[in-house]
């Protein structure tokens, strides 16, 4: 079980671009691949490729922008940066994701019987 | 908010494709090389390096599919390149995109013209605000013409004062004929129509002028200064479209009148309440002059007010009808008018009794595009068959079948487009045509156009029939099994013998819808021919009418008798000695014309019964009318003798004399010489019985008539008709010159032959038989494409097997005979369901036919001659492609 990759949940990758860039400042797209996959200790199943499709889907909704630059090694390169309704859209999907993993947990930690005891709201 | 932005934002990547996808292209590029980069750090060969980049990538082109399906709109690109395909691909075929585009192009566009005569006539409202407020006020049908359709002028203001239904009623005098408004700009007179309406009329309607005024109470009052208001179409032929018109004073008939003001365009007294004739002009009818004791005079209409119906109105006539007098001069004429007013609406008035042909016609060309539907599906079937291995490949390379579907119906749809665009290029000019029949005395025609009710039928016409057409073909392929596709050669094997089974269904039913529109188109030529065939009463071929203008003022009446006597004795004497006259004689009116009625008079000394059926229309004449108009007469004709002085003699016509006949005792019941009253008037003796007359049209049943010389009576006009043994037209000159010699003021008035006012009367018939007519001729050219189309490919598709079957022994003779047999199998089981068809069709239409029955053999037999002959020569041409069928050619082939 543990050496195979995690399949992503349908717009989860936009998420991560999302956090990557609110962490990391801008990036170009190899760097926010490369930079998920390092996070995640190479547990995401992930094909370097899609990363565009989410990026384009992110830029379209306005979360985030992109410029051509000069990279590090002096590449020119497309550069990703997140906007201010990104973080905005970003802080609404992190409390998203802590209430559901929160719920995740509380169901997943149920053990057999326990379901008796459930006070009434 | 992020929804609507990004739909903008793919909307947008959907148009700026190739800059978007080279931005790709050079990201991606670049992240392989970083990738590549880093993995030479780590200590990689720079091959091995770029192996692992790619490999990490994931699928180059699959990321790019992603990102662009993310970035665009996939469907649209699908769209783009299914039209792209199919255009490339029509245009390889050229032959059948322009066959079937111009079948399309016939069948949408025969649709979008029938559709605009409908939506103007019957479906759109009368071209006046708040039309459904409109009522036209008459009592129900009788036979005898407008003095039975109108009201005196006491009636008027009584009913309009007793009523509470209406915003007000308004009326026109129905008696104006044409030419009755002379224009003297110098030289001979022009004659021009005017009508003379109540001074209100305009307000009614809710009709402004384009310019100037229209009528105030002022200008129809006794002494009122003359005044006119010229319509838009006079305006700009006879005034060259003076914008400085208005309060211009012209000489009209002999009076100086000032132009007030002038029509709009959109306003067309002919086309509304008098079909197939041009209205010049309008003049106030002052109601307190002249017309107050000339009887039935008025046409009624009226603005109901916001709320009232029909019903109300006409419960409301009802009760006000008892209380009316025909002239308040005449107490005991209170009530004449009970049950004798009812008001309906205009639009049925105007258009109500056309709309069972309309009906007809919409329905005979809805027949016309399933035709072409049906032809069309059938070549593409064809197409698709020749296809069939295209598709199979298609989807083994993994298209979906509705994928497949898609790009058949965009096909359709791109050959509907294109033949709706042509159609609506064809129904343009028809309707342009349409338009100009002015002389087709059919309502609101001179206002028809392509507007935008039109253009949105022809889109949904286009959508319609794409589907129609193409779906069956799409689903045919779709739902073929993939292998057989593939292993069928496409001739003679199982595929291709049930795409011919299809095919041969779908031409039985064309040819039983070619069958019913014959039919239908048949039985409207016979009852047409009846109509033509129809004894008038008078012989219009070979005479010609002309209106006259003569002076007989007097101060009495017996003295303008005299003087009109003298003037109408010498004309008729001129143009009696011009060479080519047989015949000449006067008439103030006309039979298809203009009408009026004085009331029945009845055998001296009997007491006539309380309901007499009708009243006979009057004709005031000279001697030698009746034989003018070749109208065969017993006893005698008025002669100059018959004085002002003398005794008062009539003419009847035969029906009227057998109904009087029932009265009286008169030897043998033959009424020439016998004596008649009418009310308290003088006797009155029956000096000659005339055949009956068609006065109102060809097809309608006759009323009465009765004839009083000129020199007894007062005519209201002079109508010289002469018959002449040259053809009427080379007459005009001579006799207009003869009348001028005679009065040099004689209007330059129209000369008519008389065949014009029987073929005006027809018109209608004449009109919708032209459009059926075409439409069948159409169904038959369609139905036989058709044919030739089905039997031309089966012979195509078995050449190998013709070829096997002649190498054997079969003859020329029969090779041909067993494709002309297909091809009458066909015909026959499509001309017998046709038959069955035609036969509930005819009876639908059995309104519409005059003096013909629904199963009229001769409409029957002719559509099986005509369906079959066509059938059989449509079949012929491949017949004998197939007797030149070389064997050896043929089994080399494939």
């Amino acid at each position: 079980m543990s050496s195979e990759k995690l399949d992503l949940l349908q717009g989860t990758l936009d998420v991560m671009v999302l956090k990557t860039l609110a962490a990391m400042g801008p990036m170009h797209g190899y760097g926010i691949a490369r930079r998920i996959e390092q996070v995640s200790g190479n547990a995401v199943l992930l094909n370097q490729g899609t990363i565009y499709a989410s990026l384009v889907r992110v830029e379209q909704r306005g979360w985030i922008e992109s410029n051509w630059g000069t990279s590090e090694n002096n590449r020119k390169a497309k550069f990703y940066v997140i906007t201010e309704t990104g973080r905005r859209q970003l802080a609404k999907e992190a409390a998203y994701w802590e209430r559901l993993t929160g719920v995740m947990d509380k169901v997943m930690a149920m053990r057999p019987g326990e379901a008796t005891e459930v006070e009434p709201a | 908010m992020s929804i609507l932005r990004r739909t903008r934002e793919r909307g947008r990547a959907f148009l700026s494709k190739p800059q978007l996808d080279a931005e790709l292209e050079a990201e991606i590029a670049t992240h392989i090389e970083f990738a590549t980069d880093e993995n030479i750090r780590l200590g990689m060969t720079p091959v091995e390096a770029r192996r692992q980049a790619l490999l990490s990538f994931g699928g180059v082109n699959m990321a790019k599919e992603q990102q662009r399906e993310a970035r665009g709109l996939m469907k649209l690109d699908i769209l783009m390149q299914d039209l792209r395909y199919t255009v490339r691909s029509l245009c390889r075929d050229p032959g059948f995109t322009v066959v079937a585009i111009l079948i399309l192009a016939l069948g949408i566009g025969a649709n979008v013209a029938v559709f605009s005569v409908v939506n103007t006539l019957l479906l759109r409202p009368l071209p006046f605000p708040h039309s459904e407020q409109l009522v036209w006020i008459a009592p129900p049908p009788t036979k005898c013409g407008l003095s039975c359709g109108t009201y005196t002028t006491d009636a008027y203001d009584g009913f309009r004062q007793q009523t509470r239904s209406y915003q007000d009623v308004t009326g026109y005098f129905a008696f104006s004929g044409p030419g009755n408004l002379r224009l003297s700009l110098g030289g001979a007179p022009i004659p021009a129509t005017t009508i003379d309406v109540i001074q209100n009329f305009f307000q009614v309607l809710g009709v402004n002028p384009a310019m100037g005024r229209a009528f105030t109470p002022a200008d129809a009052q006794n002494g009122a200064a003359p005044v006119v208001v010229l319509t838009d179409a006079w305006w700009r032929r006879q005034f060259n479209a003076d914008p400085a018109i208005v309060g211009k004073a012209f000489n009209m008939n002999g009076q100086q009148v000032t132009v007030i003001g002038v029509l709009p365009k959109t306003f067309d007294f002919g086309a509304v309440f008098s079909p197939g004739t041009k209205v010049d002009a309008l003049t106030p009818l002052n109601l307190y002059g002249p017309p107050r004791d000339w009887g039935n005079i008025i046409t009624f209409i009226g603005r109901l007010k916001p709320g009232v119906t029909i019903a109300q109105a006409r419960s409301e006539a009802q009760a006000v009808s008892t209380n009316l007098y025909f002239s308040l001069k005449f107490p005991e004429t209170k009530g004449n008018y009970k049950d004798l007013i009812v008001p309906v609406s205009l639009k049925d008035y105007v258009s109500g009794k056309l709309r069972r042909s309309l009906v007809v016609l919409w329905c005979a060309v809805g027949g016309i595009l399933l035709i072409a539907c049906v032809n069309l599906s059938n070549l593409l079937l064809a197409r698709a068959a020749a296809r069939s291995k295209e598709f199979a490949m298609r989807s083994a390379l993994g298209a979906s079948r509705a994928r497949i579907v898609v790009q058949l119906l965009t096909e359709s749809l791109v050959l509907s487009g294109a033949g709706a665009l042509l159609g609506l290029v064809l129904a343009f000019a028809v309707v342009q045509w349409l338009a100009h029949q002015g002389a087709v005395a059919l309502p609101l025609l001179t206002t028809l156009h392509i507007d935008g009710a039109a253009l949105g039928w022809t889109v949904l016409i286009a959508l319609f029939t794409a589907l129609l057409f193409g779906l069956l073909p799409g689903l045919r392929i779709a739902t073929g099994s993939l292998q057989e596709s593939l292993k069928d050669s496409g001739s003679g094997s199982g595929q291709g013998r049930k795409h011919e089974r299809l095919r041969s269904v779908l031409v039985v039913s064309e040819v039983a819808l070619a069958c019913v529109l014959l039919v239908g188109a048949g039985l409207l030529l016979r009852s047409f021919m009846k109509v033509l065939d129809v004894d008038m009463g008078f012989q219009p071929e070979h005479a010609a009418a002309v209106n006259v203008d003569y002076d007989d003022s007097a101060p009495t009446d017996t003295a303008s008798a005299e003087k009109r006597g003298v003037i109408f004795r010498q004309i008729l004497a001129r143009v009696g000695s011009i060479p080519g006259v047989q015949a000449a004689g006067i008439s103030d009116y006309l039979p298809l014309g203009q009408n009026r009625a004085w009331g029945t008079p009845f055998p001296k000394g009997v007491k006539p019964p309380d309901k007499i059926p009708a009243t006979p229309l009057v004709y005031v004449v000279t001697p030698g009318f009746v034989r003018a108009m070749g109208t065969r007469l017993r006893g005698r004709d008025f002669t100059w003798d018959d004085k002002p002085t003398s005794e008062n003699v009539v003419m009847i016509d035969e029906a009227l004399a057998r109904f009087l006949a029932n009265y009286a005792n008169w030897p043998n019941g033959d009424a020439v010489g016998q004596v008649v009253k009418q009310g308290g008037g003088p006797d009155l003796r029956i000096v000659g019985v005339v055949e009956n007359v068609h006065e109102e049209s060809a097809e309608g049943e006759t009323g009465w008539q009765i004839y009083y010389p000129a020199t007894q009576a007062g005519p209201n006009s002079a109508q010289l008709v002469i018959r002449t043994s040259l053809p009427p037209d080379t007459m005009a000159a001579s006799v207009m010159g003869a009348l001028r010699e005679l009065n040099p003021k004689q209007t330059a008035a129209e000369f008519r032959p008389l065949q014009t006012f029987v073929d005006h009367a027809n018109s209608p018939r004449r009109f919708f038989l032209l459009l059926v007519g075409s439409f069948s001729a159409l169904g038959l050219l369609l139905a036989a494409l058709g044919i030739y189309g089905v039997i031309s490919y089966s012979v195509t598709q078995r050449t190998q097997e013709i070829g096997v079957r002649m190498a054997l022994g079969a003859t020329l003779g029969r090779v041909q005979l067993d494709v002309v047999g297909k091809t009458l199998k066909l015909a026959i089981v499509g001309i017998a369901l046709g038959t069955i068809g035609s036969s509930l069709a005819a009876r639908a239409i059995s309104a519409l036919l005059f003096g013909t029955a629904p199963t009229d053999p001769a409409a029957f037999i002719g559509m099986i001659v005509l369906l079959g002959g066509v059938s059989l020569a449509a079949g012929w041409i491949p017949a004998r492609r197939a007797s030149r069928i070389n064997p050896m050619v043929a089994l080399r082939n494939n």
